[in-house]
């Protein structure tokens, strides 16, 4: 048995492709070692800024012989056919077997197959896994054609068995592997000669190079942690931050540093982001102030003067970058502090959302009004509701967040509370981005939830209305995850909404360019709110609309004439989106589909309670043989109606019923019938689904007693119509013709 | 063993910088006659990053982005400031190495500093030019880009250039200790008539910060834009072979001329905030065309590696 070890060493690799790049290089050589019939007992890759290296135990010295056995044609085909056979085995006639099989004897070649050493076959894989990397970015360097991330400077390659190391044989483009190494760039340059894994593994270690990413992560994370906690501090967590460090050092030093007495006002937020965007420093909390106060900052190397000169330039960097960060704060807070968040509005109207949806300005004013519909519906204050969704936005045009893009919300709030809004309002306005991820937090407070909810509802009517929906794999304005918002804050909030009516007030405010007249205004806004309250269709905004017909203005047709299209269509995408997500949660995608051919499929949470009534029922034996009975009545009928050319609509009469199970069946769906309609209205599914369970004993037992296409013609029409009842009755619970199975 | 005594002026690190890529093989050449936004837009990196032709050249380019002036005031942000460039083609396998050589220079002790090579990926959309490198950190600061070439005005580059571009000032300002740009000592500050950055520049950073604001003249602009453009076709439309001479002279470099000046005036008008910000786009799509119009011309020359 052998142990190999690779290492593939360069100039620097970004820290973000090392952990993949180490996976990759494991499964791209494992995978071609195993094919090639070389197994291994283990394998594990380690990464530095430097190298990729792969440690592999366990390979045996050859792969095994193999034989191979290839039926040729028959021994009495034509020579032409025995040629070709002979060309792709490569053997010549003599070779051959004669063996006898069904319709004569056929030729048989076996070919043996040599067990090949370990060393050409390593040699071979590795050279196409550098040859074929996938890397995300590659590039080449110098006069030669071979990519790699960065120049590739060596290749270690080696196979140590009892006998010693044995250098593999192997060229890949003039880069001639060996069996040598170098330490840390600056702190132990030079070769490194080394003969297996471990011994590998201690050289670097002496050489202040630490392989193992882990490693550097737990040291960086401990010592970081022991530097606070010797002062009484904390240091404050960040699994992306202490990755990304981890992959720049080969030799992490920990140094600890402070701010500076003049930034330790400025909010923690700001703080913490521009020191891990600009420097990659880790921030230090004082637990006693709940403030930022200190700084962790990781070298690459120990020096003479224990990194007082590293730390000095750090913080002197660090200091030039919070005077920016102070600056743009002290200057946005005397802003707000004069003259509010209206001059920010006011640069808003000059900066575009989207070229075909209008400037920022405008986007507020949609959200604010839809915001303002949305709030009693949500018992959040109608007042409070626009006003945060009108200062939702204003930091954008702050210089801070200018500056740090990611700080949008955050900053809002705090300028917010200093503009003098309250708490509600300041906290919607750092909260109605929310959820932007799957596992985000969901907004709960009401302001905050029809803000958000407006946010997203704008955004995905805007789109919609200029026709830029996401195809396939594109969504360059992240609509999916918009409507994935919008289901969360619904479901999660247990918020009892019609969306459609939301859907069409925004797509017409969309549609209807702003107004100048104030009392068409008035008009739009009066319209505009019963559309989301009553709907489109609804009487109230036909009255509305009637009375402003003497000199009514053109874009009262607009709603007029609406027509539910569009919306219809965004609704169809919210609940694509809504099965993917409650696939994840165990509903299946036929049941959610079932449920959504009803009215009210627009109201999400009654959507999903009558889900997962349907799903329970159906999990239940009587529910699933229901289907059965229903999709036999369905066929049946759908049968017969095709052939006689009528639909079996008429309440059949129990009077025609004969056999005893025919009866049985008028008086089960009777009862049936008058338990479903009720419980539906009291939207109480469980009932509603078990009176429909209850059936499939009396269906079951007709089906089984019954001949419903018989001689008799007016017993079949009344038999026909029986069918037709169990498939309404049924299908006021749920389409069951879309349940699969 | 490289200089390692701490340099007193900005022009001593320069000087250094000269003295130590010439040391190494480089052609020292001088600023070129233009104004630019990079030293990347140097006729003796663009151009000559293009084609098969070996080559190793270092200079100091003035350069300008009128967008960040801020009229002197501010401790490191200049519309006008120096960059020193470095290209070798083919890149050396031991360019770090040289790298870090250059800093040592200067007087960065590399036994007490951290030096650290973080991902940068580069590219010019003005040049339809990318390639992939790192900038270089000293104790957290950047001081250097540094990058391997691997498309020029939309052609691959074989074999691929090594550039090396260094933030004169801020550098300087580092090695120095100076917090200030303007309080930089630009010549020996023992010498009989010291001068600072900013005697030498406070008063043009404010001349030029209200210019390149307010003062220049967007109409002017706009129509010399369109002038560059037309002219710097017209050059590459003549005929290879000049009727006069009867030799084949493709004239790439003075099509490039027009197409840096098309591109610092759109610098002008952007700092003029004329541009918004979808013709923003259209504009560096006009210049990046111009700029691959000259690497056309350029490589079907003997300097890039036409065959004679």
């Amino acid at each position: 048995m052998a142990d190999l070890l690779i290492e593939l060493f360069s100039e620097e690799i970004p820290a973000r492709m090392q952990a993949r790049a180490g996976e990759d290089l494991k499964k791209l050589v494992t995978d071609g070692l195993v094919e090639a019939g070389l197994t291994y007992s283990a394998a594990a890759a380690f990464t530095t800024p430097r190298r990729l290296t792969l440690a592999i135990e366990g390979l045996p010295a050859m792969s095994p012989d193999t034989r191979e056995e290839r039926k040729g044609p028959r021994t009495d085909a034509p020579e032409k056919a025995l040629e070709g056979f002979l060309r792709s085995t490569g053997l010549t006639k003599d070779q051959l077997e004669a063996r006898p099989d069904k319709k004569g004897d056929v030729w048989f070649a076996v070919i043996a197959h040599k067990g090949r050493p370990a060393a050409g076959i390593v040699a071979e894989v590795l050279e196409g896994a550098v040859r074929t990397f996938p890397w995300p970015k590659s590039m080449r360097w110098g006069a030669g054609s071979l990519r790699w991330v960065r120049p590739l400077h060596s290749v270690l390659c080696i196979l140590t068995d009892e006998h010693g190391a044995s250098v593999v044989p192997l060229e890949i483009d003039g880069l001639k592997a060996g069996d040598t190494t170098q330490g840390h760039r600056f702190m132990a340059p030079g070769d490194i000669r080394v003969s297996s894994f471990e011994d590998y593994a201690a050289r670097l270690k002496a050489a202040y190079v630490v392989l193992d990413p882990a490693e550097r992560a737990e040291t960086i994370r401990h010592d970081a942690g022991q530097k606070a906690f010797a002062l009484g501090f904390e240091l404050v967590d960040d699994k992306g931050l202490l990755a990304e460090v981890s992959g720049l050092v080969e030799w992490p030093v920990v140094l600890m540093g402070d701010i500076a007495d003049e930034f330790i006002e400025l909010p923690p937020e700001v703080l913490q982001t521009s020191m891990k965007e600009h420097q990659k420093f880790f921030s230090v909390k004082n637990p006693g102030t709940g403030r930022i106060e200190k700084f962790v900052t990781v070298a690459n190397r120990e020096t003479a003067d224990d990194g007082a000169t590293i730390l000095a330039g750090n913080q002197k960097v660090l200091a030039a970058r919070l005077a920016d960060a102070k600056f743009f704060w002290e200057n946005d807070l005397r802003n707000v502090e004069r003259h509010g968040l209206d001059p920010w509005l006011g640069k808003l109207a000059h900066v575009t959302f989207h070229a075909r949806l209008g400037s920022q300005a405008r986007r507020i004013a949609r959200i604010a009004g839809l915001a303002g519909e949305i709030a009693p519906m949500v018992e959040a204050d109608r007042k409070e509701a626009k006003q945060a969704a009108r200062a939702a936005k204003a930091d954008l045009a702050s210089e801070m967040v200018y500056e740090f893009p990611e700080l949008q919300g955050i900053m809002g709030r705090y300028y917010a509370r200093r503009a003098g809004f309250s708490d509600a309002v300041a906290d919607a306005v750092r909260d109605h981005y929310a959820p932007l991820g799957p596992s985000d937090a969901v907004p709960s407070a009401p302001v905050s939830v029809a803000v958000a909810l407006a946010d997203k509802l704008d955004t995905l009517t805007g789109f919609w209305h200029i026709d830029e929906k996401p195809t396939g794999s594109k969504d360059p304005f992240a609509l999916r995850r918009a409507a994935l918002g919008v289901i969360r804050l619904v479901l999660e909030n247990g918020l009892r909404l019609q969306l459609d009516r939301l859907i069409d007030a925004q797509i017409l405010r969309h549609q209807i360019e702003p107004l100048e007249d104030e009392e068409e205004q008035a008009l739009l806004k009066t319209l505009l709110g019963n559309i989301a309250s009553h709907g489109v269709f609804g009487s109230a905004v036909r009255a509305i609309i009637d009375e402003a017909k003497e000199n009514a203005p053109d874009w009262l047709g607009r709603i007029e004439n609406h027509k539910p299209d569009l919306s219809d269509d965004l609704l169809a995408f919210i609940h694509d989106r809504l099965k993917v997500y409650l696939r994840d949660r165990g509903l299946r995608h036929d049941v959610i589909d079932a449920c959504l051919h009803l009215p009210g499929k627009d109201d999400l949470a009654l959507v999903v309670t009558r889900a997962e009534a349907l799903q329970a029922v159906l999990d239940t034996d009587d529910g699933a043989n229901l289907i059965q009975g229903f999709k036999r009545a369905n066929n049946i009928l759908i049968q017969a109606e095709e052939a006689d050319g009528v639909e079996y609509s008429y309440g059949p009469d129990a009077k025609f019923a004969e056999d005893e199970t025919e009866t049985a069946l008028f008086a089960a769906l009777d009862a049936a019938e008058a338990k479903i309609g009720p419980a539906m209205i009291a939207e109480n599914f469980e009932a509603a689904m078990a009176a429909m369970a209850s059936l499939r004993g009396p269906i079951d037992a007709f089906f089984d007693n019954v001949q419903v296409n018989t001689d008799n013609q007016v017993i079949r029409r009344n038999r026909l119509n029986l069918l037709a009842r169990i498939r309404d009755i049924c299908l006021r619970v749920a389409d069951l013709t879309r349940i699969e199975g | 063993m490289a200089e390692t005594s701490q340099p007193k002026s900005f022009q001593e690190i320069i000087l250094r910088l000269q003295t130590y890529w010439a040391g190494k093989g480089c052609a020292i050449l001088q600023p070129y006659d233009m104004e630019v936004g990079a030293g990347t837009f140097h006729p003796a990196t663009t151009l000559r990053s293009l084609g098969s032709q070996p080559w190793a050249a270092a200079y100091v380019q003035p350069s300008r982005r009128p967008t960040d002036g801020r009229y002197g005031e501010n401790p490191n942000r200049l519309q006008h400031y120096y960059q020193y460039q470095v290209l070798i083609k083919p890149s050396p396998p031991d360019l770090q190495a040289l790298y870090l050589g250059s800093l040592e220079a200067i007087g960065i002790d590399m036994s007490l500093h951290d030096i650290r090579f973080v991902e940068d990926d580069w590219e010019s959309p003005t040049l339809g030019a990318w390639g992939l490198g790192w900038e270089v950190w000293c104790d957290g600061m950047e001081v250097s880009q540094f990058t391997y070439f691997q498309q020029v005005g939309g052609h691959d580059c074989r074999p691929v250039s090594g550039e090396l571009t260094y933030g004169l000032e801020r550098l300087a300002m580092y090695v120095l200790g100076i917090d200030h740009v303007m309080d930089m000592p630009f010549n020996d500050p023992q010498t009989p008539i010291p001068l600072s950055y900013g005697d030498i520049f406070r008063q043009t950073e404010m001349e030029y910060s209200r210019h390149n604001f307010d003062a220049a003249s967007t109409e002017m602009l706009l129509r010399h834009f369109e002038d560059a453009e037309a002219e710097c076709k017209s050059i590459l439309d003549q005929p290879e072979e000049d009727p006069k001479t009867g030799r084949r002279i493709i004239m790439a470099h003075p099509a490039y001329d027009q197409c840096i000046k098309a591109s610092h005036i759109f610098n002008l008008l952007d700092a003029r905030g004329v541009i918004s910000v979808t013709e923003r786009q259209a504009y560096i799509g006009r210049v990046r065309a111009l700029a691959k119009m000259c690497a056309d011309a350029f490589v079907q020359t003997e300097a890039g590696g036409a065959a004679a």
